[in-house]
């Protein structure tokens, strides 16, 4: 790889950065430094705090402890726009450009050549021209930009930036709506770039493209730095190792307490389940009392299955049954009446109602499944929340206190207990135990378990995978959105998930992503 | 934490109280009541019956913005609910009448329905359709003429008395009391204010939320039927042109100062109807003071601000802050 004229001069160095909003530290004492010429991969799961380091340093955040410097300077971006002028730019996985002004207008926004207070329209254009040719983009540009690919709306976006005398250029999962075909075109736009000694940030969550363009990998986990290393001489499984693993030491002897269920009866069933492009078909069954787990990196498929399981995406092929009669499952509200209940990942955006409270969110769902025209009284409601409250611990113990004033566990706790007030057969949870504090975490997967001691079918996505070994009876494995392997009984441990993970089977895989 | 504005239903109330003391001080007689052939008459009265077009417009209104709608078309629907009503007084009797008034309401409400719920449009874009379109539905139907009618039936929706009141202010009283036993009977009224909060989130947890949709539409559809048809039935004729004009903005401002915020959720009829007769108050008052008209659009427009800043998160951290500085002097 080529690594640029002057490959040891540290051209951005971060150190001790760190940020919390509220109770949860996103950020704790992180250093990253790039190089100039360099493509650096920064890696993590969700939550790893990616997204927020980069925040930070290109001043969309104000952070709370830490140094940013840039050639050695200090700085201290309180803008986006400040950080830009300062030489770091940011391209997201959305581009921020419009779609609806031409090629050139977007290039040139807010810094047209003029004369005389006259915009030159014909210099822009000339300009605009020479400068996408570097880049191997001959492209009309006086067209407008909604009309081309994502991919050479990016390779716009990145043009702009670089134009705009950016030493640094940070890409943001810039290549998960791209082809292929459209990701080398990107690569070598990339390349080009760090040959003239720009520094490149690339977040991905596709290890093939890390392997592929990257000259070195930081990870970071829960916030903190994992470490950083050279991409050649960092095994695939050691990298995953780095973004998933926690202490792998203990976690073996928890699963002494494992029960057997293979004797118990099929709850729900599916078969060549699956939706083009977006999860290959798979064979999935949940018996009466069994914790499956879900197992993969971000992106792997591992949400998508619980989509496709709770009805919020359609699949296109296959079949469902639930206690052996086929059913149909077209919407959430199809899934519901099945007595299945789904957990999702974003809490806040997907499962609470913030203005309503503790108690309208437990009862939401049963209310939901009764249908308006059999509403529960207020007593039943009452009850119905003032029981779960005391079951989960709930805190404080208000049912009337809006939920959006919770703590993260406490609202987990409340959706939880939205979906047990249904008395479901089968409960999704998808990262259950997120953003929650370590007192809250322990409690939520005791309940998982007492879960299943009464008969419920748990299907259950960590990225944590102690948490999986520690109370899933199977474990299935996700790769570029295939379930490509199942852990049964004692074979379900963290190295072994690890490996089935790292398994070297992905080429081509990314053919079929849209 | 030690600063808080005021629960918003005291403020409601206390606004209609405090507008009503002045339109007390323009005019003495203000709060005066008398009983004449079985029928209260003085300006509080007029302030309901006046009102009672917007107060119905707010009761269906309310649901919508609930759901983090908004209907533009009310105004127009009155119009063709007029307009129909009018044509068809003379010649049919008033149960025929009311149907087909009402029922074109309810289609009206259902045709915006199906725009916001099955095919996505945006509300304020979906309802503007049938606000521009219409009021040239409502001329078609009156052939471009204003349409005058004496049926008496008809005639007595709009000055008749029911239960010592007027007839308009006994429908609305009805109407409120009707959409509250459907909505806060049943679960609809959780669901509603479950889907404005956050539509995503009762989605997933298997609320129907398109028929819901549906019918808040309609049900505001009606509402502004009814409307139309006390309006017609006030001036003996229907007015195609003027009937409702404006009238949806009095009743998205009646609601929003019933406290129930555009971004959806949390709703009271109630207080949307206080709403209504706080603008109704405002009206009169000008009336009676003596003050040329014009001043009432100011007027209403120095409310609707001091309502919305009231709803501000940013003013309130504002009070917030200034209290933390008092709090830190102290």
């Amino acid at each position: 790889m080529d690594n640029g004229p002057n490959p040891d001069r540290a051209l951005l160095e971060v150190r001790g950065l760190s940020k919390s909003f509220g109770a949860l530290r996103a950020l704790d004492d992180v250093d990253f430094t790039l190089r100039a010429g360099e493509i650096h991969a920064l890696l993590g799961e969700n939550g790893a705090g990616k997204s927020t380091l980069i925040k930070a340093v290109t001043g969309v955040f104000a952070r709370d402890g830490g140094v940013v410097r840039l050639d050695g300077v200090d700085i201290a971006p309180r803008t986006a726009k400040a950080a830009l002028d300062a030489g770091i730019a940011t391209v997201y996985q959305e581009v921020n450009l419009l779609p609806n002004l031409s090629v050139t207008q977007n290039l040139y926004l807010g810094r047209q050549p003029t004369r005389f207070g006259v915009v030159q329209e014909r210099e822009m254009r000339r300009r605009a021209k020479l400068l996408l040719a570097e880049f191997g983009l001959h492209v009309d540009v006086a067209r407008l930009l909604g009309e081309y690919s994502v991919a050479v709306q990016h390779v716009i976006a990145i043009a702009r930036a670089v134009d705009l005398s950016a030493r640094v250029l940070i890409l943001d999962e810039p290549t998960s709506s791209l082809d292929r075909h459209e990701v080398e075109i990107l690569f070598r736009v990339m390349r080009q770039l760090a040959g003239r000694g720009i520094g490149i940030v690339f977040v991905s969550h596709f290890l093939d493209q890390v392997y592929e363009i990257s000259d070195r990998i930081t990870v970071l986990r829960n916030g903190r730095l994992i470490g950083e290393r050279e991409t050649a001489s960092l095994p695939r499984l050691e990298l995953i190792r780095m973004m998933l693993g926690r202490e792998l030491a203990e976690t073996t002897s928890e699963r002494a307490a494992a029960r057997i269920h293979q004797a118990r009866d099929v709850c729900v069933s599916f078969e060549g389940y699956g939706k083009a492009g977006y999860l290959a078909p798979f064979r999935l069954e949940l018996r009466h009392g069994e914790v499956v787990g879900l197992a993969g990196l971000l992106g792997s498929g591992r949400t998508e299955t619980a989509r496709l399981v709770f009805g919020v995406e359609r699949a296109d092929t296959g079949l469902v049954k639930v206690e052996g009669t086929t059913v149909r499952l077209q919407s959430p509200r199809d899934a519901v009446r099945h007595g299945f209940g789904y957990c999702p990942e974003e809490r806040k955006t997907e499962g609470i109602v913030a203005d309503l409270t503790v108690r309208e969110n437990i009862v939401l769902a049963l209310q939901a499944k009764r249908g308006m025209h059999r509403p529960l009284s207020r007593a039943e409601q009452d009850e119905i929340a003032t029981r779960f409250i005391k079951l989960l611990d709930i805190r404080p113990p208000e049912p009337e206190r809006p939920i959006g004033l919770l703590s993260g566990g406490n609202q987990q706790k409340v959706l939880l207990a939205r979906w047990l007030a249904t008395e479901p057969r089968l409960l999704v949870l998808d990262e259950p135990t997120r953003g929650i504090d370590v007192g809250a975490h322990a409690e939520i997967i005791r309940l998982i378990r007492e879960l299943c001691e009464k008969g419920l079918a748990l299907l259950v996505i960590s990225s944590e995978l102690d948490e999986i070994v520690t109370y899933s009876d199977r474990v299935i494995v996700l790769r570029d959105r295939v379930h490509v392997d199942e852990l049964h009984g004692d074979a379900i441990d963290v190295s072994n998930i690890l490996a089935a993970i790292a398994a070297d089977g992905s080429a081509g895989a990314h053919e079929s992503r849209p | 934490m030690m600063f808080r504005l005021p629960r918003r239903r005291v403020a409601q109330v206390i606004a209609l109280v405090v507008i009503l003391l002045l339109d007390r001080a323009v005019s003495p007689q203000f709060f005066d009541l008398r009983l004449q052939d079985g029928r209260f008459f003085g300006s509080l009265i007029d302030v309901l019956n006046r009102g009672a077009p917007v107060a119905l417009l707010s009761l269906g209104m309310v649901l919508v913005i609930a759901t983090r709608g908004i209907d533009l078309s009310v105004g127009a629907v009155m119009a063709i609910a007029g307009a129909i009503a009018a044509s068809l007084a003379d010649s049919h009797g008033l149960p025929l009448v009311l149907t087909a008034a009402l029922g074109a309401g309810l289609v009206c409400g259902l045709w915006n329905g199906i725009l916001v719920a099955v095919f996505g449009i945006q509300p304020i874009i979906a309802t503007l359709i049938l606000m521009v379109a219409g009021r040239g539905i409502a001329q078609l139907i009156t052939e471009g003429r204003i349409v005058t009618f004496a049926s008496p039936d008809l005639v007595w929706l709009g000055d008749g008395s029911l239960f010592g009141l007027p007839v308009p202010v006994a429908i609305v009283a009805g109407m409120l009391i009707l959409t509250g036993a459907v909505v806060r009977g049943s679960a609809l009224g959780l669901l509603i204010e479950a889907t404005g909060g956050n539509a995503r989130a009762s989605e997933l947890a298997g609320i129907g939320t398109r028929a819901m949709i549906l019918a808040v539409y309609s049900w505001c559809g009606l509402c502004a039927a009814l409307a139309g048809v006390i309006a017609a039935a006030d001036i003996m004729g229907a007015d195609a042109n003027n009937s409702g004009l404006w009238l949806e903005l009095d009743a998205i401002l009646a609601v929003v100062i019933g406290g129930t915020s555009l971004f959806g959720g949390r709703f009271s009829l109630l207080l949307a109807v206080t709403g209504a007769l706080i603008i109704q108050a405002m009206n009169t008052g000008i009336l009676l003071s003596g003050y040329p008209p014009e001043l009432n659009l100011l007027l209403k427009a120095v409310v609707v601000l001091a309502v919305l800043l009231l709803q501000s998160p940013r003013l309130a951290g504002l009070f917030g802050f200034a209290a933390r500085l008092r709090g830190a002097k102290a």
